[in-house]
């Protein structure tokens, strides 16, 4: 059995009264896909979250490749190697698709000001080094042709792409996909099964959460189900879709 | 300015070559055009144009590329001068040299910057506003008040007297000779001022193009998913409070020199209001846009209160209304017109032309919008 990537343990995290996360955990392995599944308003995106520094949990712990994670600040989960993407795409609108993957070597690479200024020998290597990373990622993610372009005028699929090139950059063990095929179609959500799948390829750990239940089951290793901020369920697809709880809570009768 | 140049370069060097030519003869020669032509007055004018210049670029960084709205930005226009009068006048009896007044200006409006910059990291918008507003009132405040118990500013009177400035024994205040060449006072000034200005410019290019500057533009276009690249955002507004500001503290060292009096009227609300109207109206976050606000309008209400009066005498005969007065108005007037028909500002980013060469023809229609 591959190693354990990240351990959750008995995460909370309370939002007044509101229990959004209520002792969750969770084992991820290398080199899986884990799904994280769940009805509108289960806490699928708190604790993603939690993971990646956004929230300060109330409770639990997270363990990194065996280390504990303080990511209380989003920064340092994405220098430890957790890169995500969001429900509803943020990227930097204004700036042009390769500026928005350069960015993303932001924590890869140090010049500071003096190196920007001066141009030094190393600053323009790792200038350049940046430059080709960014452009690799756009043709590996399938937008390249729009790499001129400013983020905000390409389509919401290639938005979708850019935003996973982007996380990508940052040279990430665990990718977090918050739900990238919402709004897709088919064919759309076809080509990002390809490109999941080639992420993992690649050694990625990808973490994924998503309402296609046909995309989870099909693509996902191992799927935890939350509900009410409690974890349900945590196994592989076939047994998951048979669990009566999940049944009950998730799948409900329309797709069971 | 510069910057011009930098663009043509991408395209044709040898129109780039030209052009870089063309505008250091004219930056060159233009104070002898305008001195002739103009009058002394206008010099001056010019040499104000070019500190607020370097102040419109230092509050760019902050304001145009990390997007963070600082209405206070005069404070470190005003360490730096108050610095500049305190050391180099007679209120304390020191004479520093400027070569080490300037950088320590630069320094400590830097260090400042950050002091501004550390309790404000987590506003935003309208009310990081406010906070930067309260901050330059309590800076001008101070050098109006520390006069008691002990004399530090002089208060309201302000330090006068304050040694021109100096370099290597030459100084500034009388006409030089350089090779046969006489160079009056407001030239000589007006050539320190130029290689200052230049000397930001290629500061403010640099960091555009790099690292840092990406880090900048990422934060003000969305700053959690800037958070989530992994940029350390503390860090990185402060850096550009401490940068923008440091630009202010070397402008105000200059200011303190060239004009020989400081007094806290200098660095009223009004004056931050200005240069924040001079980075919006030529076009945020991008330089030659930045230079030519600073230039707007630092000409433009000198302009109207030359014209206003000698128009209206040959329109009307007399003189209606009092050119001070219409000044303002017409200058109001001008900053509405051009909000209205030019948001992005005089001369926005030149990514609206790149779009426009490789883009799509929908792209194009887009950018009608």
């Amino acid at each position: 059995m591959k190693p354990v990537l990240l351990l959750a343990n008995a995460i909370a995290k309370h939002f007044g009264g509101v229990k959004a996360l209520n002792g969750v955990s969770l084992t991820i392995r290398e080199g899986e896909i884990y799904g994280l599944i769940g009805p509108n308003g289960a806490g699928k995106t708190t604790f993603f979250n939690v993971l990646t520094g956004l929230y300060h949990p109330d409770g639990g712990e997270l363990l990194f490749e065996g280390h504990k994670l303080r990511a209380s600040t989003p920064h340092v989960a994405t220098q430890r190697g957790i890169a995500r993407t969001f429900q509803n795409i943020r990227l930097f609108g204004n700036m042009t698709a390769l500026e928005n993957v350069m960015v993303g070597r932001h924590a890869r690479t140090r010049a500071g000001v003096f190196g920007g200024v001066l141009r030094t020998r190393r600053t323009r290597a790792e200038e350049a080094a940046i430059h080709r990373r960014a452009e690799e990622l756009l043709h590996y993610v399938g937008v390249a042709h729009r790499a001129d372009d400013l983020a905000k005028h390409l389509s919401y699929g290639d938005q979708r792409r850019l935003e996973i090139a982007r996380a990508l950059a940052t040279e990430p063990k665990l990718l977090a996909l918050d739900e990238p095929a919402a709004g897709m179609n088919g064919t759309e959500t076809e080509s990002l099964r390809t490109l999941i799948e080639g992420i993992r390829g690649d050694g990625i750990t990808v973490l994924l959460i998503e309402h296609d239940v046909k995309l989870v089951m099909g693509l996902c290793d191992r799927v935890a189900v939350l509900d009410y901020g409690v974890k349900i369920c945590e196994d592989v697809p076939a047994i998951v879709q048979k669990d009566p709880k999940v049944i009950e809570a998730y799948l409900g009768g329309s797709v069971a | 300015m510069m910057a011009i140049t930098l663009d043509s370069l991408r395209t044709d060097k040898r129109s780039a070559l030209i052009a870089t030519a063309a505008i250091g003869i004219l930056l060159a020669v233009a104070p002898f055009v305008v001195g002739s032509a103009l009058g002394n007055s206008w010099l001056r004018i010019l040499d104000f144009a070019l500190l607020y210049i370097m102040l419109a670029l230092g509050l760019n960084i902050v304001v145009g590329f990390a997007g963070l709205l600082d209405m206070g930005y005069i404070a470190f226009y005003a360490v730096g001068a108050y610095l500049y009068a305190l050391l180099a006048s007679p209120h304390f009896g020191l004479h520093v040299p400027v070569w080490i007044i300037i950088p320590a200006g630069a320094v400590l409006a830097g260090v400042a910057g950050a002091l501004l910059g550390a309790p404000t990291l987590r506003l935003r918008g309208d009310y990081l506003a406010i906070v930067t507003l309260g901050f330059g009132e309590i800076v001008r405040i101070f050098m109006n008040n520390l006069n008691a118990p002990v004399n530090i500013t002089n208060g309201p009177q302000g330090i006068s007297s304050i040694d021109p400035i100096n370099m290597g024994g030459i100084t500034l205040a009388k006409p030089l000779t350089v090779m046969g060449v006489t160079i009056p006072s407001l030239h000589a000034y007006y050539y320190l001022f130029l290689a200052l200005t230049l000397l930001i410019v290629f500061v403010s290019i640099r960091l555009e193009d790099s690292r840092i500057g990406r880090a900048w533009v990422a934060i003000r276009e969305d700053e959690i998913a800037a958070k989530a690249c992994g940029i350390n955002t503390r860090n990185i507004k402060l850096l550009a409070f401490t940068m923008g500001a440091s630009f202010g503290g070397v402008a105000g060292g200059l200011f303190a020199g060239f004009q020989g009096f400081v007094s806290p009227e200098s660095f009223n609300l009004m004056e931050s209001v200005m240069v924040l109207c001079m980075v919006v109206l030529g076009g945020m976050g991008h330089i030659p846009g930045v230079i030519l606000g600073g230039v707007m309008l630092t000409v433009l209400p000198e302009f109207f209160r030359h014209s206003a009066g000698p128009i209206q005498q040959a329109l009307f005969g007399k003189i209606l209304l009092d050119p001070e007065a219409l000044r303002m108005l017409l200058f109001g007037l001008a900053l509405v017109v051009v909000m209205l028909y030019r948001p992005a500002g005089l001369w926005p980013s030149t990514i609206r032309r790149r779009e426009f060469r490789n883009g799509s023809a929908s792209d194009v229609l887009k950018e009608g919008e």
